[in-house]
């Protein structure tokens, strides 16, 4: 596979935690939570920021994923206690976070050249690419094994049985907003995750490099959706591999179009239309199959 | 065991379209009474069950289960006494979850859910010998989705659910209004062997005069939010379907 496909595979794995968040959000909580774009560039903030501090990359991942966590029980407090419609809640604390993220970065980008980060401090491979890509693996195989645990226990079930059925849940004693809140901070923490590793693999963090980045994750899960429907397969685990086949496939077919030659000023708009492919196509395609 | 005092619930209140859908309502439910409850449409019936389940807060009047005031609290905290089956089917189980997942949650309704995989070989076991019981042919189908299941199969279901964790209270909200009559009968049956069994207080709303007649041993009438006929074991046996016909003329 060549250089330029790689680094589409490593950008692929990199999103994957920020997948992983919004099938947890959307999938499982059926919440539109857009308050990824914030908490992406949230992520990629705070690792810039401790990077820049000296504090080793290890020990600034939870740090990230704890601000990203917040930034979720932000948009969860908002939905539950005030009663206001998710996807508003999610645009309020998105919105909210832009100016927290250029006060905190203090400009609109900083390079993170020559600092010790994830992808340098350790090496298994000699060729840097490999070195990356084995890291995020790593990272991306660890995620996929926690949540699957996650969500094959009592919690778990509880959180899938909230975003299922809430009027069910509460008769049995689940307490839906707790949940609700709960898996919304752990969605954004994943989505923080996703910055982190993004900012440390490109080496800067910009204040615009969350927008639209939703659509990417979305792309991914929606993908993911429709390799469960096709292999008709429906244990979570299989999920939670799909959504990695999403972000995977996602990033190929972008990587697929900027080599054929397309400028790269369309790519939001290729993403766009790539989405729009995904989600239209089972809906023009089951028509058809009824006639 | 449950004592209910002077509950009033308003609907709108102070507008033009303003109901009162139970009127200073007192009721002292013992334990392991079957209390059916009939009445109208809009007569307050299932608003009760709403109140008791802490659905929905009254705009006035008390609570009491086992000596607690329990007017403020949310359901959930409710549900360590208070099982529900509802008149939907698809209200009663999460469709997209298995039926042993189903079950899992069910047998955690008054228990905290931890961070621990339950659904275990034993508890598998365990919800297969509970499903048995019914004789759908189910035990084996543990893994199937919940919402691959018909009505009567899922409301049946619900019913075991309910008495998965330890229940004090089971509320059946028209249990089997969406079903066939054999399933509704299975339903019913099934809803009186667990109430004999395990002793639990239940109420029963219906709409089939018969069924008031056949299953519980006190019967209460509601009209226009009040208690029009209340009658109590012993005297249950007495009463003729004639009689209860009699109440709605």
């Amino acid at each position: 596979m060549s250089q330029f496909y790689l680094t589409a595979l490593q950008l692929a794995l990199c999103l994957c935690p920020m997948a992983l968040g919004i099938f947890i959000s959307m999938k499982v909580f059926n919440i539109p939570d857009i308050t990824t774009d914030g908490s992406y560039t949230l992520g990629a903030v705070i690792t810039a920021i401790l990077l820049t501090r000296e504090w080793p990359a290890l020990a600034a991942m939870p740090a990230v994923m704890l601000t990203g966590a917040v930034a979720g029980v932000c948009t969860g407090l908002i939905h539950t206690k005030l009663k206001i419609d998710a996807l508003l809640s999610g645009i309020l604390v998105m919105t909210g976070l832009y100016s927290i993220n250029l006060i905190l970065l203090g400009r609109s980008n900083l390079p993170l050249i020559n600092l010790q980060d994830l992808f340098t401090s350790r090496s298994f491979f000699t060729h840097e690419l490999y070195n990356h890509l084995g890291i995020s693996i790593f990272i991306v195989g660890l995620l996929v094994l926690l949540l699957h645990y996650l969500l094959k226990t009592d919690f778990g079930i509880a959180m899938r049985a909230t975003g299922n059925n809430p009027v069910m849940t509460r008769a049995l004693g689940i307490n839906n907003d707790l949940v609700k809140i709960t898996g919304l901070a752990l969605a954004n923490a994943l989505t923080a995750l996703s910055g982190y590793l993004v900012a440390q693999f490109q080496s800067f963090t910009d204040i615009n490099m969350g927008i639209g980045i939703v659509i990417t994750g979305l792309g991914s899960v929606l993908i993911a959706d429709a390799l469960r429907v096709w292999l008709r397969v429906t244990g979570i685990g299989w999920q939670l591999l799909f959504v990695l086949s999403g972000s995977l496939i996602f990033q190929m077919v972008l990587a697929f179009t900027l080599a054929m030659g397309i400028d790269p000023n369309f790519l939001k708009l290729v993403t766009a239309l790539f989405v729009l492919l995904i989600v239209a196509l089972p809906r023009v395609s089951r028509p058809l199959k009824n006639d | 065991m449950i004592s209910i005092q002077n509950l009033t619930k308003i609907y709108n209140p102070g507008r033009e379209n303003e109901v009162t859908a139970l009127d200073e309502v007192s009721l002292e439910i013992r334990k392991n009474e079957f209390v059916v409850i009939i009445g109208s449409n809009g007569s307050g019936k299932t608003t009760l069950l709403n109140m008791i389940q802490g659905a929905e807060r009254p705009t006035s009047g008390s609570i009491t289960i086992q000596g607690i005031d329990v007017t403020s609290l949310p359901d959930y905290k409710r549900s360590r006494w208070i099982a529900r089956v509802f008149q939907n089917p698809n209200q009663g189980t999460a469709p997209d979850l298995t039926i042993l997942d189903n079950f899992r949650l069910a047998a955690l309704r008054t228990q905290p859910k931890t961070l621990k995989i339950g659904t275990t070989a034993t508890f598998k076991k365990k919800v297969r010998d509970k499903i048995a019981t019914l004789g759908m042919g189910l035990e084996n189908k543990t893994s199937q989705f919940m919402g691959n299941l018909s009505g009567g199969q899922r409301q049946a279901l619900t019913l075991l659910m309910s008495v998965m964790d330890e229940t004090e209270i089971l509320l059946l909200d028209e249990p089997t209004a969406a079903l066939d009559p054999r399933s509704s009968a299975l339903i019913l049956n099934l809803a009186e062997n667990l109430q004999k069994e395990l002793g639990i207080t239940t109420l029963l709303i219906t709409h089939n005069l018969k069924d008031a007649h056949h299953y519980g041993n006190r019967l209460l009438q509601f009209r226009e939010g009040k208690i029009r006929h209340d009658v109590p074991a012993g005297e249950k046996a007495r009463l003729s379907m004639q009689d209860i016909f009699r109440w709605f003329e």
